[in-house]
């Protein structure tokens, strides 16, 4: 059995299903929120009418709001899952090497990183999550907080404005774009750059798609999560083959248009906010 | 003079008195109601009724004083007797009598000739004014008629002009006052012929004459002058006679009636020659003189007579119509059209002669011209555009000479919501050009008469819209309730001129917040900020604009309780929308702006800090990613390198595999 073979498995079959609704719901969510925030714009009005109108743009909007925090409620019900499966404790999944929290390591190859960056030092020893994918991951976390709640207030006015005054639903409405525009912007240059772009791995990584990353490519990525698997004798149980030709095609596919789509909408803010800002 | 010669015949007849015969003498043959004698081969008689001779005017007088001239005592008389002369004594009267028709049929022997007892008798004449008297009012058209009626001698031998006439008259509104409703100062045939010197309306002097026709009518109608504006233009009406038409043109003679009558007097003497197809100018520049009557009959002028339009003429001359130098004028009936249209732009062009400038004609057309409410008139409504159009279209004559701003005026019409009611839906009583240009006033926006002027337009179009207009006048918008400097929006400047569109399409409801936004322009600024504004820039008008809340022809300021947003009201308003809307709810800043910290200090902070952590975020990030950039470059090549070193070994790998 040849190494080039053997892969690795990072992804769970749940988390990667979880991703593609993500990817689903977050474009929809962007491009009918920015046909509503730049409606000066032609592309605006073009995207409002492909969406059916603005009425239908909006059943659009909130029926993917409704699919995004289904996947992030399936993530936290998972969480228990994964906490009793694999951490066993709270205190496992909260504080152990692989939790999604930052620890004093993320900081230790934050400083690492830029020290590489300027050519002071080799490439730190990546583990299981690095300090950007957590920042990533909670990101997330703050936009659906940020995001979520602003939204819901702009779907219920009639409701919330028994509880807060007019105003403050100009107020969510600022926040709830604004939010919506760092969430955008940062998914699809940051986020597509770190994972996507990235020299190393351009055009595409499908990593979130296949779960599946050559060990030889994983040993030299996350040298620290290798030699740990290694130690507890428990690399084997992740190694898997990789996907036939046909799957591995539908998944660049779906990429390519998911990462097409972003590029488009960054490149539709870019225009309205440099050439007809108002 | 008449009792000059009374008196000096009463000294003659007394001083012969003693010679002379008396009345008795007289009577005592002349009582026999039996007493004939043959004259000329006929048997008359020769009784005198001695009581109606003393009951007459003339019952003091002596027989021998009208007989005069023969000698009484030879019984029988043989000779002689001359005829009794009137004019002896009515000599003024017989001046008259002279002149006349009746007077010169007379002296040429006509036989047919009436003469003094013809009308007044002999010897049994009462005053005038007793109503026995045979030439009292009552008795005036049988006496006439006697002659003047259907099948006499003299209207069947005699050149009478005139048909029927005592049966007109009698029919006519004079005719039904004398005769049917007893009426004695009614005209009867000597109030316009007078009594003696009956002319022929050819004669100048005559009564009935053109030019003198109006006075004799003036006797009785005296102040028709004043009622009668319509027609005769007061002051040129008796002076020039001759232009304008005469009573007799519209009231034919003997039939007169408060309505026209259908056959002008002369219609069908300018027929004679103006029936002629091939009927030409002089002027050799083959200009058709034809006149089609029947189109004439079958338009709104059916009734009237050339001469009425074609004044001027004069019936004396072989050729009437030689005398006319004038064109028609229509306002010489049409005289408050004519005062209006020659202040309009079109008749001040006409005025200054110019080639382009249409007078009545071009759209009334001339002989066949037919009323407004005529579907076939170009004047009908539904074929105004098309007729405007004809100069107005782009193009033509004024649409090229028009410097405003209206463009392509007779399609935006055609596309409007007026014109798609009057030519689409065939709605006539939809606004057309005239219906706010006006017919024949139409004035440049610039003039302060304009009926499109900005200060009248709303009470043009609260003409039809006038439900809007009452609700406009009590708006902010309304000159009557806003007291200031600046221009106030009237109806064209929101719905255009001749665009206008049905106010319930998407377009009209799309384009009303940039006309809003032309005068309230930070106002429609901020709205374009808020959702409302966001999803209408989309362009869909689901969300509220500003008529939404504000309302459209009765918007009042807010703080009046009035308003739909004042604190009363707000939130009904956005209930319309919002169904279970609260008053919190209401407070919503529908024109928000995050750019003024003074006003909106919630929104500018909230903006700025979100503003700072996408900054910031983009900026650590970035960084970071850039900083990456180069060393992720060398990690590729390393990859590189070391898939190369995999490929092969494995390659022979795979052919051991076979091998195996």
């Amino acid at each position: 059995m040849s190494l080039k073979e053997k892969y690795v498995l990072r992804f769970s079959r749940l988390n990667r299903g979880l991703h593609i609704f993500m990817i689903i719901s977050f474009l929809i969510l962007s491009l009918t929120g920015m046909s509503l925030k730049f409606s000066y714009t032609g592309w605006a009005k073009v995207l409002s009418k492909f969406f059916g109108g603005f009425e239908s743009a909006g059943y659009w909007h909130r029926f993917a709001a409704v699919i995004m925090i289904i996947v992030f409620i399936t993530h936290i019900v998972d969480l228990f899952r994964v906490k009793r499966k694999e951490f066993g404790s709270w205190k496992g999944l909260l504080i152990g090497k692989n939790s999604m929290l930052f620890n004093k390591r993320d900081w230790k190859d934050f400083k690492g990183s830029l020290k590489w960056f300027i050519g002071k030092g080799e490439r730190p020893e990546y583990g299981r999550w690095t300090y950007w994918e957590k920042f990533d991951y909670f990101a997330v976390f703050w936009g659906m907080f940020v995001i979520g709640s602003t939204g819901m207030t702009l779907w219920f006015p009639e409701f919330f404005t028994n509880f807060f005054p007019g105003w403050m639903l100009n107020v969510a409405t600022i926040i709830h774009s604004d939010e919506a525009l760092l969430a955008t912007g940062f998914i699809f240059t940051i986020h597509f750059f770190n994972t996507h772009l990235r020299p190393e791995k351009f055009p595409m990584d499908i990593v979130i798609f296949s779960g599946r990353v050559p060990l030889e490519e994983f040993k030299l990525d996350r040298p620290q999560e290798y030699k740990d698997l290694v130690e507890k004798g428990e690399l084997d149980e992740y190694i898997v083959e990789q996907y036939p030709p046909i799957v591995l095609r539908g998944m660049k596919i779906f990429g390519w248009t998911a990462l097409s789509i972003g590029f488009s909408i960054i490149i539709w803010i870019i225009y309205a906010m440099i050439f007809v800002y108002r | 003079m008449r009792r000059l010669i009374l008196f000096i015949f009463f000294i003659s007849i007394s001083l012969s008195r003693i010679f002379a015969q008396s009345n008795d003498d007289c009577l005592m043959c002349h009582d026999d109601p039996n007493f004939k004698a043959k004259i000329d081969g006929r048997t008359v008689s020769l009784h005198i009724n001695p009581k109606s001779f003393t009951s007459s005017v003339h019952g003091s007088l002596d027989c021998v004083d009208c007989h005069e001239d023969f000698d009484a005592d030879d019984v029988p008389h043989r000779k002689e007797i001359t005829k009794v002369e009137c004019g002896n004594c009515h000599d003024d009267v017989q001046e008259l009598y002279v002149e006349c028709l009746h007077g010169k049929a007379k002296a040429k022997g006509d036989p047919l000739a009436p003469l003094c007892q013809d009308c007044h008798g002999k010897h049994d004449i009462l005053p005038v004014k007793d109503h026995l008297s045979a030439v009292a009012p009552m008795k005036i058209p049988f006496l006439c008629g006697k002659c003047h009626r259907e099948g006499t001698p003299v209207q069947l031998q005699r050149n009478i002009p005139q048909d029927r006439i005592l049966e007109n008259y009698s029919e006519s509104i004079h005719g039904e006052g004398l005769l049917h409703k007893g009426l004695v100062v009614s005209a009867t045939c000597v109030s316009c012929h007078s009594a003696h010197r009956i002319l022929p309306h050819t004669d100048t002097r005559s009564t009935i004459s053109r030019q003198n026709i109006a006075a004799t009518c003036a006797v009785c109608h005296a102040e028709i002058e004043t009622v009668h504006r319509q027609i005769i233009r007061g002051e040129l009406w008796e002076k020039q006679a001759h232009i304008l038409p005469a009573c007799v043109d519209c009231h034919q003679p003997h039939e007169i009636r408060r309505v026209y009558y259908d056959y002008g007097m002369a219609d069908k003497d300018c027929l004679e020659c103006h029936d002629n197809p091939n009927l030409i100018t002089s002027y050799n520049d083959g200009t058709s003189l034809f006149v089609d009557y029947e189109e004439i009959k079958n338009s709104r002028h059916a009734n009237i007579a050339c001469s009425q339009c074609h004044s001027e003429v004069n019936i004396s001359k072989h050729r009437p119509c030689e005398t006319i130098e004038t064109k028609v004028d229509c306002s010489t009936c049409h005289a408050e059209i004519g005062s209006e249209y020659s202040i309009s732009m079109h008749g001040s062009l006409a005025a200054k002669n110019d080639e382009n400038a249409p007078t009545c004609k071009e759209c009334h057309g001339t002989h066949g011209t037919l009323g407004k409410l005529n579907p076939k008139s170009p004047t009908f409504s539904i074929n105004i555009p098309e007729l405007c159009g004809r100069c107005h279209r782009e193009g033509e004559n004024a649409a090229v000479r028009y410097t405003g701003t209206e463009k392509d005026i007779v399609n935006h019409y055609t596309e409007s919501i007026h014109g798609k009611g009057l030519i689409k839906s065939g709605l006539t009583v939809t606004a057309t050009c005239t219906d706010c240009h006006t017919a024949h006033k139409e004035l440049p926006h610039t003039n302060p008469e304009s009926s499109i002027n900005r200060n009248n337009i709303s009470s043009t179009c609260g003409s039809c819209h006038h439900g809007i207009e009452e609700q406009f006048e009590k708006s902010i918008h309304s000159p009557l309730v806003s007291d200031t400097d600046k221009e106030l929006p009237v109806c064209f400047d929101c719905h255009s001129a001749h665009e206008i569109k049905r106010a319930d399409t998407e377009g009209f409801k799309l384009e009303i917040m940039t006309q809003c936004g032309r005068c309230h322009e930070e106002i429609a600024e901020t709205y374009f900020d808020t959702y409302h504004g966001k999803v209408s820039q989309l362009g869909y008008t689901k969300t509220a604009k500003c008529y939404d809340c504000h309302g459209a022809h009765d918007i009042l300021p807010t703080i009046n309780p009035e308003s739909r947003l004042s604190r009363n009201n707000v939130v009904e308003t956005c209930r319309t929308c919002h169904p279970s809307a609260n008053r919190q709810f209401a407070g919503y800043l529908t024109h928000a702006t995050h750019h003024d910290p003074v006003k909106y200090p919630f929104l500018f902070w909230a903006f700025w800090g979100m503003t700072g952590l996408l900054l910031g975020t983009f900026i650590i990030a970035g960084a970071h990613t850039l900083l990456w950039l180069p060393r992720s470059l060398e990690w590729r090549r390393k990859l590189k390198k070391m898939h190369k070193e995999r490929s092969e070994p494995s390659e022979s790998n795979e052919e051991n595999k076979k091998e195996e």
